[in-house]
């Protein structure tokens, strides 16, 4: 079970990795800005009716934002396992006590 | 037998990669965003997701009054959904998309409850991150927090037992980022139907975009959530049992 996590946890960083390896000249853009492009194609007189109320005033607040978004996620998650391990070890602890008594 | 199964993952994880030729592919996130569905349809793709907001806040309301430490198990879901979402992955088209992370939720607790724990997080992305948006939010709440899960949902339910339970949640992990992205291609498409191939072609046009970048993000969405099935078969198995995850006869 230990050894084939390890494998997939592998497998996910290497299908992370393998387009920045392989993929060389590419800029891996995300933005919105390319997909509005895609539709200002099809449609050259579209006019967005409506636009964000707030929107990250540079690239390095909108990676803060994201970074805390995981940040707070992946807090919970710790939270939720260690919360549970505890759990699991205080009761092997216990049953431990009460079978050596 | 584990070994096989994974050299056979490794194997069509390989032939994918090499499959997908690299080429320079416009890359929109899978939310659509602000103002980019007109008005009729942003209301369209509201009316649609409402129904399952109003069943899923239902369901979350009597589940947490009648077993109050699901709650516990509630945050873990949208937690994971809220790590995946945030995280923005390369493709081997050389451009970026993000995994969903909604199948873990949708196996958990089923598609309406996991319709509000999606619907937080656009909410959350729309607001702080202008991504998604507002008046696009029931269209993104459809196809991420309302379609994926409930394809989800359809493919754990149809496929336990029948198969090893770390392949039905990959695959439901797996097919609910996908068919997030091909509904989200559909919604543009009918909104924005090209003047001279009409809907098919916008549509050929957006899912082409869409098609070869996720397909590796799939995957990793796949497997990530397999990883944290296991973490929780591991230390959480009385909370599975509670909401009917029982390992399933074999």
């Amino acid at each position: 079970m230990k050894g084939s996590n390890l494998i997939l946890i592998a497998l996910v960083i290497l299908l992370t990795v393998f387009p920045l390896v392989v993929v060389r000249d590419a800029e891996f853009p995300g933005a919105d800005a390319q997909a509005e492009d895609a539709i200002t194609e099809i449609r050259p007189d579209y006019k967005p009716w409506f636009s964000p109320i707030f929107e990250p005033p540079s690239g390095e607040i909108e990676s803060l934002l994201f970074a805390a978004q995981a940040a707070l996620g992946a807090s919970v998650l710790a939270y939720f396992f260690g919360y549970k391990h505890g759990l699991r070890k205080g009761k092997q602890e216990k049953q431990r006590v009460d079978a050596s008594d | 037998m584990k070994s096989r199964v994974v050299s056979l993952k490794l194997g069509a994880a390989l032939l994918l990669l090499l499959a997908a030729q690299p080429a320079m592919a416009r890359s929109p996130e899978m939310h659509i965003m602000e103002g980019f569905l007109p008005p009729e349809w942003a209301i369209l793709w509201l009316a649609v997701a409402v129904p399952f907001w109003v069943v899923g806040f239902l369901q979350i309301q009597r589940m947490v009054r009648e077993k109050p430490e699901s709650r516990l198990m509630l945050g873990l879901a949208a937690a994971f959904a809220f790590v995946l979402s945030a995280l923005k992955l390369p493709s081997v088209t050389g451009s970026c998309s993000h995994p969903t992370g909604t199948g873990l939720g949708a196996i958990l607790f089923g598609p309406f409850v996991m319709s509000i724990l999606g619907t937080i997080v656009l909410l959350f992305q729309a607001l702080l991150v202008a991504h998604g948006g507002l008046t696009t939010l029931g269209a993104n709440a459809v196809s991420m927090a309302i379609f994926g899960p409930l394809v989800a949902w359809i493919i754990w339910k149809g496929l336990r037992g029948r198969l090893a339970e770390g392949w039905v949640v990959f695959l439901a992990a797996a097919l609910a980022n996908l068919a997030t992205y091909v509904l989200t291609s559909a919604q543009l498409a009918v909104a924005h139907p090209d003047p001279v191939g009409g809907i098919a072609a916008s549509f050929a046009k957006f899912g082409a975009i869409f098609a070869v970048t996720q397909v590796p993000l799939a995957i990793s969405e796949g497997i990530l959530t397999v990883l944290i099935f296991r973490a929780l078969r591991q230390n959480a198995a009385a909370e599975l049992q509670a909401l009917g995850v029982q390992r399933a006869q074999s």
